[in-house]
């Protein structure tokens, strides 16, 4: 009986606990559950979701990328500097920091894959070099329209207005960053389910000697997976930057943390016990809804954490319990 | 001699109902060398473990000088001065520390003594523990820059330190060459001549009756037969050790044999292979037998390109095979089933489903999507032809049973179009049933005129199931058999006998 309880709370708690959080706010406000609310909350976490994808893909294969949050703070002072210092045509201002999260993933995987340094020391020296190299290319300015230097001068250009429709933009009603979130969270998890490379992904993570031993290439498949993790980081960015229509400095700064937050929260979803991308989402959902709702509450910003960290704490008690009494 | 002897009377010890040791009486003086020998499985290493306080015993008991003693963890048996030296030395050691700090460690560890430590006494005291037993290695070279001979030396002179009285020395020669054997041999006689009781482990007969005072050997879970050393020979020995075991029965599939599948010339990778030669034809089981720690697992590692090879070439159908990694084996048509299952072979934390498909995702996809109810018809065929039991092909493959994972190993390379088989010690843990399905599939592989390299040391499988045995020791091809030409005891002979007496 004690056994069912603990198995029924780890396949499902995570997603009774959504659902308890989600009725308390609205019984406690009515304008909780309004269809604009709900859109402001899922839009709200489009860019995590974006990051923490990202972040399931490394984990997937055993391999913790701490430098996601630099490259957050990288590709969107570089999205906004290509606009407005350099009015540079829409495709490049994509395209380009998208590159330079896939380079991003491949020091990474360099580092971790060739060189062989431990994934969290290796990454965690990349955050530092990323976000170096982000202050120091905007000599830790945020980067706005029509800027002033230090000079004296004015930058010349302004965001593009297509530009920011990404971020801030409607299909049908739906805000575009939420329907690029919808795409890319059922993209990746197809991906993972149905797809070659996916299975070998998931397989190299399960056990890599194994996959080595199945004939499987397990260095190729770690480093796309850094490179993943990097191009995740980058979207995350661009859409920042289309969000709040400048490149802020230091934006990615908490995205690491949420983001990793909600990829463990996603580990006792459906019971999965291991990185998956469905419970990655619910993850940041319940981040999501957990900020909206406390906003309403008057909650101070600041209090919201002690929150998070609570909920991330009960997530993880409940993964891990359920994990080692399945060994013994 | 110091008159020490200790006793072990009517030891009795089982496994979860299974008898691995039964009324067993072993005795071992102050300075003498006692041979303790066996087959695998015959009960020695569980006799050593509950000597050395890993095991506790279920009957019988264990004296010093006629008094009696309770071990029930390592600790226990160190205070009675009982020490074994396992062939793990890197175990014991501490490997950023010196070679001093190694040697006195349980002074350093004890909470007894003083708080600061003395760097110039440490050394000395080292130093002069070193002297006795004939060894010059620097008291501050750091434990890992030593060699495996110059480790297994220092926890020789920790034993002198801490005032052993008896030791065990589990295969120490088995990782050694000649040269350091003989230096072994040495120190050994140093202790002995310090009154301290040895129990010796090892496979090499040769050495055995060179330097053993006594030898006992065992067998399943018995003493056969104890004498003192003096008169015995080898040839004694392997009977006792085999016994008239009963021959198991191997369905042996006949197979047409054609033309060579798998040469291999002069394969070379560090202590472990020497230049090992093979070929395998068409429908051709040759097995590989030798002890353990003879160098199969290496080679067939090797051949799968698993680990890189320092030397020699791997050519199949005339073709050399580039196996930088298993992946590229793989490809040219080699695949293996390795020792470590758990580990290596299979996924635990996978379904049964996911398992097999895996080396063959290519061929169950279309554009890199793999197709659902196509993977899920060759898991059901696979798990009806090899008799995989299983509740459904969803299962987790961690919950089946060992041979039943076995079974999944070999499964998932079934229908690759691999020409090689390589299976390394495929029937370990595995219950006697699933070793017939095994043995069945083997020959059915066979039929199909695969080319099977068959590495074990289980010899009454070898001469069961093979066409042509290979003896393998100290890493390399001893002695090569037809079928119906070898005994056990040949095998037996040849693969504990080592190189230098075949000349």
């Amino acid at each position: 009986m004690n056994h069912k309880i603990s198995q029924f709370s780890f396949k499902y708690g995570a997603l009774i606990f959504i659902a308890l959080v989600l009725v308390f706010f609205s019984l406690y406000n009515e304008y909780f559950f309004t269809y604009s609310n709900l859109m402001d909350i899922l839009r709200s976490i489009s860019i995590l979701t974006f990051v923490a994808i990202g972040v399931t893909i490394s984990l997937t294969v055993d391999g913790f990328d701490l430098s996601v949050g630099s490259t957050v703070s990288l590709t969107t002072v570089t999205t906004a500097t290509m606009m407005i210092w350099y009015q540079m045509p829409l495709v490049l201002v994509i395209v380009v920091p998208l590159v330079i999260g896939a380079l991003v993933g491949l020091l990474n995987a360099f580092l971790i894959v060739k060189v062989r340094i431990p994934d969290l020391l290796a990454t965690l020296a990349v955050m530092y070099i990323v976000s170096g190299i982000h202050k120091t290319y905007t000599k830790g300015y945020s980067v706005y329209n029509n800027m002033q230097f230090q000079d004296g001068t004015k930058a010349p250009g302004v965001m593009n207005p297509h530009f920011l429709w990404i971020g801030q933009g409607k299909l049908l009603g739906v805000p575009f960053p939420v329907i690029l979130m919808i795409v890319a969270v059922i993209g990746a998890h197809i991906f993972f389910k149905y797809t070659r490379q996916g299975r070998q992904t998931t397989m190299t993570g399960g056990n890599e000697e194994a996959a080595r031993l199945s004939g499987v290439r397990v260095k190729r498949i770690r480093t796309w997976a850094y490179v993943a993790s990097g191009v995740f980081a980058a979207i995350g960015g661009i859409l920042y930057t289309a969000r709040v229509g400048s490149g802020q400095i230091d934006a990615g700064a908490p995205m690491l943390m949420d983001s990793v937050a909600a990829v463990f929260v996603g580990y006792s979803v459906f019971g999965a016990g291991r990185p998956n991308i469905i419970g990655t989402f619910v993850g940041a959902v319940l981040t999501g809804v957990l900020i909206n709702g406390l906003t309403m509450l008057h909650v101070q910003y600041y209090t919201t954490d002690i929150i998070k960290g609570a909920v991330l704490v009960l997530a993880l008690a409940v993964t891990f319990i359920h994990l080692s009494r399945k060994k013994t | 001699m110091n008159g020490n002897t200790l006793t072990m009377a009517g030891i009795g010890k089982s496994f979860s109902g299974v008898r691995a040791l039964q009324g067993v009486d072993f005795t071992v003086a102050g300075g003498e060398v006692h041979a303790l020998l066996g087959a695998n499985g015959a009960g020695k290493s569980t006799l050593m473990k509950i000597l050395s306080g890993a095991y506790e015993t279920d009957e019988g008991e264990i004296r010093i000088n006629g008094e009696r003693l309770d071990i029930r963890s390592p600790s226990d048996a160190k205070r009675a001065g009982i020490h074994c030296v396992y062939q793990e030395v890197d175990t014991s050691l501490i490997a950023h520390l010196s070679v001093a700090e190694n040697i006195m460690l349980d002074r350093l560890a004890s909470p007894k003594g003083s708080a600061w430590l003395r760097w110039g006494n440490l050394h000395r005291e080292a130093g002069e523990a070193l002297a006795r037993v004939g060894s010059r290695i620097p008291t501050r070279k750091r434990a890992d820059e030593l060699t495996l001979a110059e480790k297994q030396i220092v926890l020789l002179a920790r034993l002198l330190v801490e005032e052993a009285k008896f030791v065990i020395l589990d295969e120490p020669t088995a990782p050694l060459s000649l040269e350091e054997a003989e230096r072994l041999f040495g120190i050994m006689n140093g202790l002995k001549k310090a009154g301290i009781g040895i129990v010796f482990i090892s496979h090499r007969l040769p050495e055995v009756t060179r330097v053993s005072d006594r030898i006992t050997v065992m067998r399943d879970g018995r003493v056969v037969l104890s004498e003192p050393a003096a008169g015995m020979q080898a040839g004694d020995i392997v009977r006792a050790m085999l016994g008239r075991s009963f021959e198991e029965e191997f369905p042996k599939t006949d197979a047409p044999i054609g033309d060579t599948l798998l040469e291999v010339k002069g394969l070379t990778a560090g202590h472990r292979v020497k230049g090992v030669d093979l070929t395998v034809r068409e429908g051709e089981v040759v097995a590989v037998v030798g002890l353990v720690g003879a160098g199969k697992t290496e080679l067939s590692r090797l051949l799968f390109g698993a680990d890189p090879a320092d030397q020699g070439e791997v050519a199949l159908e005339g073709r050399k095979v580039a196996s930088a990694a298993p992946a590229d084996a793989v490809r040219s048509g080699i695949v293996l089933v390795p020792e470590e299952r758990r580990k290596e072979g299979i996924f635990v934390g996978s379904s049964v489903l996911h398992n097999l498909s895996l080396p063959i995702l290519k061929s169950l996809a279309r554009f890199s999507f793999i197709s659902g109810p196509g993977e899920r018809r060759h898991a059901e065929d696979m798990i009806g032809r090899l008799g995989i039991k299983t509740p459904s092909p969803g299962q987790l493959t961690g919950f089946l049973s060992g041979g039943n994972q076995q079974k999944v190993a070999i499964g998932k390379w079934m229908s690759t179009d691999a020409k090689v088989f390589l299976f390394d010690e495929p029937t370990k843990g595995v219950d006697v049933g699933a070793k017939r399905d095994i043995f069945r599939i083997i020959g059915e592989l066979a039929r199909q005129g695969k080319g099977i390299v068959y590495l074990t040391c289980e010899f009454a499988e070898a001469l069961g199931l093979a066409d042509r045995i290979l003896v393998m020791c100290d890493g390399r091809i001893v002695k090569q058999f037809a079928r119906g030409e070898a005994t056990q005891e040949d095998l037996l002979l040849y693969a504990s006998a080592g190189r230098e007496d075949l000349k």
